[in-house]
């Protein structure tokens, strides 16, 4: 008996030591390639995206993603192939985001992650510049006479559970002594329902969402955001650690988004500026130069990112701009010319 | 309310109209306190009743299932596909017509129901009229194979293959594999990922179910303690647990290179988990089969796999009925936890949809048509397994 078992375990001890033979001939072959080499063997992107934030993210009547940040992966596609639909689109949800990201299973992040320091230490994610900027907001009824977050005092606040809004706004009320009376609920969605049935007084979560939720509400001029801000969300898209030449790629498509609005160029003129005497255009457009091949990538791909989905501003707006349901105002989203913070380092 | 509808159903059917206003006397307004109750219970009723017909016709905005009908039932499946999805149903259609034609009883009200749905779906006013077409033709389908079934009593055999090479066939046709354009899984949703992903739950895990169910009985120890071993550390984690370690840990342990599709691995997660249960249904069943007729089986010089099959697990399968299909419901209903680790079955795109800027504040109505499709299909499992269980004679015999 005690033979047999000892043959057993030296088979199992065989088979483990093979086994962890097998996957680490394999995690060597892969790390001496770039996250880029693979997306273009692979001939499409993989792209981890939300697909239940409006604006960001959703699934059109037709069965197509879209939102702004499904744009900024179809501008990475358009950079890599020149095509924004080789994109494999991967609805992710909160809690298995980054898992997907550390293990390859998507290529790219883009899905309201908010760029923070422990994401970037410890969860091993390397982030690309900031797209959106977000900012925790209040909303509460006009006619509460609430004017301020310290007005808020004795009140009940409605918050979504498990996210990053419910510890901000304990922070910000610890700060300001203000005792108030949480309501936690699993989803926006019941969050909201309270609010709106009046049983709290207040709504939290980001700003984008609460002027997304107002133009929802049966009466939207009954209520009213606090121009407080509780905490900062930049959000930004993130690929795995360690890879530098795939940053490059996803780093230098969001800026080349937002050095062409700056430009200028929009998805309707580009091709006149092709033929502009500008050196700067010139060098930024691949006419002359090779930015394109130092990044790995065809040398006219800032063309195609704009071709496909337009500078910044109007990635922006057909997301979230006057025309839509949202008329988020641009704040802190504008150029930095206009007094806002997106600003693209010189492309040269 | 409860208690007038239980005295409803158990005494209206029967009398003659003109007992009516007696009826209502002895029933609900018998003494002061029924009559206090119904007063209170109706008034509830009648608020509820009302506010929903209200809500439900005039203040719903049921715009966002017309328009995101094709989404809800299919998903992303691209819509140049559609096709092959119709064949599919096409094909189940002349098996579902044959078997009624050959069996009648049960599966012929499941057919008729199934009629029933595709007519009203044609009815719908919002349809393509691609499918309305596709439909008629199911229903046509339907009712020739139930002809040609009727008399053909030879066709029972090659149906019953048929029906085991369908599932198959459904793969085949929906992913392609080179002969089609492939579509790949994640484009797989709606309801065709919340009905695919049960069948493969139910289909697979029953056999898996009775060999544990058999290897915890077994007299081999090592079998023996593996069956209790699996059983017990499936039962003692959550659902969701496993659908987590299926969809996050498991590309972990992989490592790179192999890839497994997050669906198969939500199909997986499921199956493992049915089997433990399973199991435990059908030990019990096999506990219930008393020492004699292991003992006759024996006696008649049976081995123990013909003694199984034809003696104990028939009796056992029988008295285990009512709760196998019990749990086929409840993982059923389960399959939308799916929606949580990021794949879109009908309440997974249901809440896409609702995040749609052009249907803001609608998840009412979508959550409402997502019940009301799970309604109907629990509805037809349950209707099924009492008719079975009538069938086979389960309590009686």
């Amino acid at each position: 008996m005690k033979k047999h078992l000892l043959a057993l375990l030296s088979i199992l001890l065989i088979f483990s030591v093979v086994l962890a033979g097998c996957s680490e001939e394999k995690a060597e072959e892969t790390k001496s390639k770039s996250q880029l080499d693979i997306v273009k063997k692979r001939g499409k992107l993989v792209g981890g995206v939300n697909a239940d934030i409006p604006g960001f993210g959703y699934v059109a009547s037709d069965g197509s993603y879209s939102g702004m940040d499904v744009d900024i992966t179809k501008a990475i596609a358009a950079a890599i192939f020149g095509d924004p639909d080789a994109v494999e689109y991967r609805p992710l949800s909160a809690e298995e985001r980054f898992i997907a990201v550390q293990t390859g299973e998507v290529d790219v992040l883009a899905r309201n992650t908010t760029y923070t320091t422990s994401r970037d230490a410890s969860v091993g994610l390397a982030f690309a510049p900031v797209t959106f900027y977000d900012g925790q907001g209040m909303m509460v009824r006009e006619d509460s006479g609430i004017k301020s977050l310290k007005d808020l005092q004795g009140t009940r606040i409605a918050v979504e559970s498990g996210t990053t809004t419910e510890l901000n706004l304990a922070d910000q009320m610890r700060k300001l002594g203000v005792t108030y009376e949480p309501v936690v609920f699993d989803s926006q969605d019941a969050a909201i329902a309270a609010y709106e049935e009046g049983s709290v007084d207040g709504f939290t979560t980001d700003r984008s969402g609460l002027v997304s939720r107002r133009s929802t509400l049966a009466k939207p001029d009954e209520h009213f955001i606090l121009s407080e801000v509780l905490s900062k969300e930049p959000l930004a898209p993130s690929v795995k650690d360690g890879d530098s030449k795939w940053v490059g790629v996803v780093t230098w498509t969001v800026y080349a988004l937002i050095q062409a609005e700056e430009y200028g160029i929009t998805q309707g003129n580009v091709d006149t500026f092709i033929d502009s005497e500008d050196p700067e255009i010139r060098r930024f457009l691949g006419v002359e130069g090779d930015l394109g091949e130092q990044l790995g990538l065809p040398k006219d791909f800032v063309v195609q990112i704009i071709k496909a989905v337009g500078n910044y501003g109007e990635v922006y707006n057909r997301h979230l701009g006057p025309d839509t349901v949202f008329d988020l105002d641009r704040g802190p989203n504008e150029l930095w010319t206009n007094g806002g913070l997106m600003y693209s380092p010189p492309f040269r | 309310m409860n208690r007038e509808e239980f005295q409803q159903t158990q005494e209206a059917p029967y009398k003659p109209l003109t007992h009516t206003v007696s009826w209502l006397k002895k029933n609900l307004f018998s003494s002061w306190k029924n009559t206090l109750l119904t007063i209170v219970f109706g008034i509830i009723s009648y608020l509820i009743v009302k506010n929903s017909i209200v809500w439900i016709f005039f203040s719903a905005d049921w715009q966002v299932i017309s328009a995101n009908f094709r989404l809800l039932a299919v998903g992303q499946y691209p819509a140049a596909e559609v096709w092959r999805l119709w064949i599919c149903l096409t094909l189940s259609s002349v098996l579902m017509g044959l078997s009624w034609g050959l069996w009648k009883g049960t599966v012929a009200h499941l057919t008729i129901a199934m009629v029933g749905m595709y007519t009203i779906l044609g009815c719908l006013p919002f349809v393509m009229t691609e499918t309305r077409i596709w439909l008629l033709v199911n229903v046509v389908v339907l009712v020739t194979a139930y002809v040609i079934g009727k008399n053909r009593p030879k066709l029972k055999k090659p149906l019953l293959i048929a029906w085991f090479l369908m599932f198959p066939v459904i793969v085949f046709l929906l992913s392609g594999f080179g002969v089609f354009n492939h579509v790949g899984t994640n484009l797989w949703g709606g309801f065709l990922l919340t009905l695919l992903i049960s069948l493969v739950a139910i289909v697979f895990s029953f056999p898996l179910g009775l060999l544990l169910a058999l290897g915890r009985r077994s007299k081999l120890p090592i079998v023996r303690w593996f069956s209790i071993g699996y059983i017990e550390l499936i039962r003692g984690v959550p659902l969701i647990t496993i659908l987590f370690i299926a969809q996050l840990m498991l590309p972990l342990f992989m490592g790179h290179g192999i890839d497994i599709n997050n669906v198969i691995r939500a199909m997986v997660g499921f199956t493992l988990f049915t089997a433990a249960y399973l199991a435990e249904n059908i030990r019990g069943g096999l506990q219930s089969i008393p020492r004699g007729q292991f003992e006759a089986a024996e006696s008649l010089g049976l081995n123990t796999a013909f003694k199984m099959t034809f003696i104990i697990l028939p009796q056992a399968l029988r008295a285990v009925i009512p709760a196998i299909v019990g749990l086929f419901i409840g993982i059923f209903k389960d399959t939308s936890l799916v929606a949580v680790v990021g794949l879109t079955d009908i309440l997974g795109i249901g809440r896409n949809i609702i995040s749609n800027p052009q249907f803001l504040g609608t998840q009412m109505e979508v959550f409402l048509f997502v019940a009301l499709v799970f309604l109907i299909f629990c509805n037809m499992m349950s209707y099924a397994s009492r008719r079975l269980e009538v069938a086979l004679g389960v309590g009686k015999r």
